[in-house]
């Protein structure tokens, strides 16, 4: 080992443990190292030896086993590029290892004319989505990838959206016109075809029905399409079609600016509220330099805790519901109609607050607060009680769920699954604890598990873990520290008006600030959080200009869905429908 | 007047009396929505229909008027005779089932002496509803539906029928009278305890309802066999299920729980097996409300694997008693 250190002593980034080990494997000049504002060793890759970086970390003693992310940047506008590699798209794969508790990112270098590169399938089997992702938006091909088509868009899409010469308004379009001859061409478009994905239409002894569930469908839990190869009502194959909720919403960030951009993370996952925020503003606080008070850490976890409840509840109704319980979702509805009192009267909205602020929250908390949070937490644990009497120690409900759509801890990694359908499998690993953002260091509480990763655990998980967030709520109650609610910072959002009426300096820089909106540093940060339904981070290139340049969104729901087929082969359709409760998902935050 | 004899007037009461049982029953079929939603609303925290009339419940005549007006639509993909032919099966056979209930001592449409046996045959035929249902639809799901409904139709009909007989070998007969008559001093739900918890259970079964809701499972298969229809042929569909819950009730209290007896003076007869029906149907109600569905599969399996024992084993006892006391007697 002093060999290597000494080897890579003059390499940059030669801290991190995985870049000396990738240098002593590959040489120094293969490598080149990217500094960044966040805490994950970036690392240029030439393409012909991509493949086999990734296959060296996935196999690493304490591996990579995750594939957290893979996504693109189209580089060709972008002005500050001091130091990288000559680029006009750029592939990256954002790595993590639960050993190292550390991840890594990869970038590849493409060229506009050959937008080639190498399928990483056989490593993770969920590039599959990813690398279909950036074909996508992106027009950049895996070589080798079995379906290679559009998943985000419709398939008789032209072009690809997140390319900078691609418009981002609709004003830059013609007119949208739906003929008769257009929508027959985009319903043929639609129609699923057995043979595309290698099934069979029949055997010899039996023929397939083909159902398609959703996009509208009662559990589909929002406009998702799964196309069903049933024998009798056994579930042989499946096929999972997304993009139907997709908004575009990387690409909006890319005319927004930095404050502006907040309400739109609201509805990434709808149920989240401030939650979404939370990585954004973390991102972008990264970006900026900026360090929050302590009591904007407190507020922030007590309002996003108070998220993870609602979220939770939502998820527990519409789950006991697709088991045919219908009663308790009502019950479930007045307990969230509690939380959202509390978060009504902090934030002013009861939805989507957009409440953070770069640098802060939007206002202080107001007058009698306490109370109301406290009623918030005395009341939740007894009914929590009733739903797990009523209907998780239900008979027919464990029958229904217990050993149904079960996967193993190893198989959860490889598909990238995280949160409470991670932890259920009985893998500690819950980012609050692991690395902890926002204070959560500061906090007692426990990280609920279970073993057998089942429909069944996963809902037991939760429902824990509702109690969990009520002890940190009730942390926050009774340590709220005193002091600003808002750093003290240039590029804080928006700007103090305390500030502005010194002279004519700090009035034109209000103005500034807040009409076009505060200039980020250039770099790249990313900030990953545990939100309510999994990992959730927020990759953030700035080009030191009012917008972002890139704004990459990793959603927990994504890889979800992804995993379903492995999942659920050779079930029955009632079980798929366990499943897809247990799971928890929105639309919103599979599409972005 | 020399045709009115006695035998005609006898036969125009008989045919008064049958027209009004089966208003009354459709009224009450009609009310047990506004009911049903009433009690869903009462045990799950909400309001229920309560804006029409008093404590709403004007809300079935509204939603009979909107049903009626609405259009009457038929796929353009559905097999036109059958599509039509299911609705009219299923709110008219266990509608005529109601024929063979023993309202009171004096009341009843018929006094047939295979009553349980036409029973069995009108719930045999309804299963005729959600096939024919199932299939014309041309719709996945309905047909998904169609054949879930069929399955667990006929294999609850089998317990339910071997239940019964346990009742029909105490009573010694197959006329509902009777049957109620065997009664007068100890209620069948004593001997038959076993039998009971087959029929209430098949009961249910047949007539689709929570947590045998499996055809029309709403998170699985959308609406099941019925997905396709609207307007009146759904409406129809609709009160052939609550005429379902009538009519299990009404033979739950008949068959087991002494149909009109009760305390107090004979002329309280029909009050009481109205009272007695009436706890039924709240049941069916709270059953609906508290239990989740199981799988189609686990289904089947209680079914065949527990229904179907019980039931023979409570026949067996039956018949070894009966043959027991007819020895020492």
């Amino acid at each position: 080992m002093a060999e290597v250190a000494t080897n890579t002593e003059a390499l940059p980034g030669s801290d991190y443990e995985i870049v000396r080990e990738l240098s002593a494997r590959f040489g120094p000049s293969a490598l080149q190292f990217q500094p960044t504002k966040d805490d994950v060793p970036t690392l240029w890759v030439p393409r012909a030896q991509l493949f086999e970086v990734l296959q060296f970390l996935r196999s690493v003693p304490r591996p990579y086993v995750m594939l957290y992310d893979l996504s693109a940047v189209d580089e060709r506008m972008r002005k500050h590029r001091h130091g990288l590699p000559a680029a006009d798209f750029t592939v990256f794969y954002h790595l993590l290892s639960i050993d190292r508790n550390s991840d890594v990112r990869i970038k590849v270098a493409l060229g506009f004319d050959d937008l080639h590169m190498p399928t990483a399938l056989s490593i993770w089997p969920n590039a599959n989505w990813y690398e279909r992702e950036v074909w996508d938006l992106f027009g950049i091909v895996f070589d080798g990838h079995p379906h290679l088509q559009r998943i985000m868009l419709p398939r008789t899409w032209q072009g690809h959206p997140l390319r900078k010469d691609y418009p981002a308004r609709a004003t830059e379009f013609d007119p949208f016109m739906l003929t008769t001859a257009r929508q027959d061409a985009e319903q043929e478009a639609l129609l699923f075809r057995p043979e595309e994905w290698g099934m069979k239409r029949s055997t010899t002894n039996e023929d397939f029905m083909f159902l398609n569930l959703g996009p509208n469908h009662p559990s589909a839990h929002g406009a998702f399409r799964i196309v069903l190869q049933l024998d009798g009502e056994e579930i042989v194959d499946c096929v999972p079609d997304i993009g139907y909720h997709h908004r575009g919403a990387e690409k909006m960030a890319e005319r927004q600016s930095w404050h502006s951009y907040i309400p739109y993370t609201d509805r990434i996952d709808y149920l989240g509220g401030v939650m979404n925020n939370l990585p954004y503003v973390l991102a972008v606080e990264k970006l900026a330099g900026i360090k929050v008070p302590q009591r904007v850490e407190v507020i922030r976890v007590m309002m996003a805790e108070f998220f993870r409840i609602t979220s939770h509840l939502l998820f527990l109704g519409t789950y006991i519901q697709d088991f045919g319980g219908m009663s308790p979702v009502f019950f479930i509805f007045t307990d969230r109609m509690k939380a959202y009192d509390v978060i009504e009267a902090v934030t002013g909205f009861r939805m989507h607050p957009a409440w953070y602020r770069i640098g802060g929250v939007a206002h202080d908390l107001p007058k009698g607060w306490e109370k109301l949070v406290r009623d918030f937490i005395e009341w939740l644990p007894r009914r929590l009680v009733e739903y797990e009497k009523a209907a998780m120690k239900n008979g027919i409900l464990r029958a229904r769920a217990i050993g149904v759509a079960a996967y193993n801890t190893k198989e959860a990694l490889e598909w990238g699954v995280t949160g409470p359908g991670l932890r259920s499998t009985g893998l500690d690993f819950d980012l609050r604890k692991a690395r902890p953002y926002s204070g959560y260091e500061n906090f007692e509480f426990d990280i609920p598990l279970a073993a057998n990763g089942d429909a069944y655990d996963r809902g037991m998980v939760r429902i824990e873990e509702m109690r969990q967030s009520l002890r940190i709520i009730e942390q926050c109650m009774n340590n709220m520290p005193a002091g600003p609610y808002k750093a003290d910072h240039p590029l804080t959002t928006p700007p103090p008006k305390e500030q502005t009426l010194q002279h004519i300096e700090t009035l034109i820089t209000h103005f500034l600030s807040v009409s076009w909106g505060p200039i980020m540093p250039h770099g790249e940060a990313s900030q990953m959080i545990e939100a309510t339904k999994g990992l959730n981070s927020y990759y953030l290139t700035s080009d030191a200009s009012t917008m972002s340049y890139r704004t990459r969104i990793r959603t927990p729901s994504f890889p979800h869905l992804q995993q379903i087929p492995s999942v659920i082969r050779g079930s029955m359709v009632a079980d798929l429908i366990a499943y897809l409760a247990s799971i928890d998902f929105v639309m919103a935050d599979v599409d972005r | 007047m020399s045709w009115l004899t006695p035998e005609v007037i006898d036969v125009l009461i008989k045919i008064v009396q049958a027209l009004f049982i089966l208003v009354a029953t459709v009224f009450v079929v009609a009310n047990l929505i506004w009911l049903e939603r009433r009690l869903l609303g009462l045990w799950q925290d909400r309001h229920g229909p309560n804006r029409i009339g008093p404590f709403g419940v004007g809300q079935t005549v509204a939603d009979m008027m909107k049903l009626i007006f609405k259009e009457d639509w038929l796929p353009p993909f559905a097999d036109k005779i059958t599509f039509l032919l299911a609705p009219v099966i299923a709110m008219s056979a266990l509608l005529m089932a109601m024929a063979i209930i023993p309202f009171t001592p004096n009341w009843g449409v018929a006094d047939l002496n295979i009553g349980i046996l036409f029973f069995l045959a009108m719930a045999g035929i309804g299963v005729y509803a959600v096939m024919f249902a199932g299939w014309s639809s041309n719709s996945k799901y309905s047909l998904l539906g169609g054949v879930r409904a069929t399955a667990q139709t006929i294999s609850y009909e089998v317990f339910m029928g071997i239940a019964v007989m346990g009742v029909v070998a105490v009573a010694g007969s197959f006329n509902m009278r009777d049957i109620v008559a065997a009664q007068k001093d100890v209620w069948f739900i004593v001997p038959q305890f076993f039998g009971f918890l087959v029929f209430s259970m098949a009961g249910v079964a047949v007539a689709h309802r929570a947590p045998f809701d499996l055809p029309e499972a709403e998170s699985e298969l959308a609406s099941g066999y019925h997905t396709e229809y609207s307007g009146l042929k759904w409406g129809m569909f609709f009160v052939g299920e609550y005429a379902g819950v009538v009519m299990v009730s009404a033979l739950l209290v008949t068959l087991y729980f002494g149909g009109w007896y009760g305390p107090g003076p004979e002329w309280l007869a029909f009050f009481w097996f109205s009272l007695k029906t009436l706890v039924f149907i709240v049941l069916f109600v709270l059953i609906r409300a508290a239990l989740p569905r199981p799988r189609y599969d686990q289904v089947m399996d209680a079914g065949w694997k527990v229904c179907l024992p019980l039931s023979l084993i409570n026949l067996l006892g039956t018949g070894a008693v009966i043959l027991l006391r007819a020895d020492l007697g």
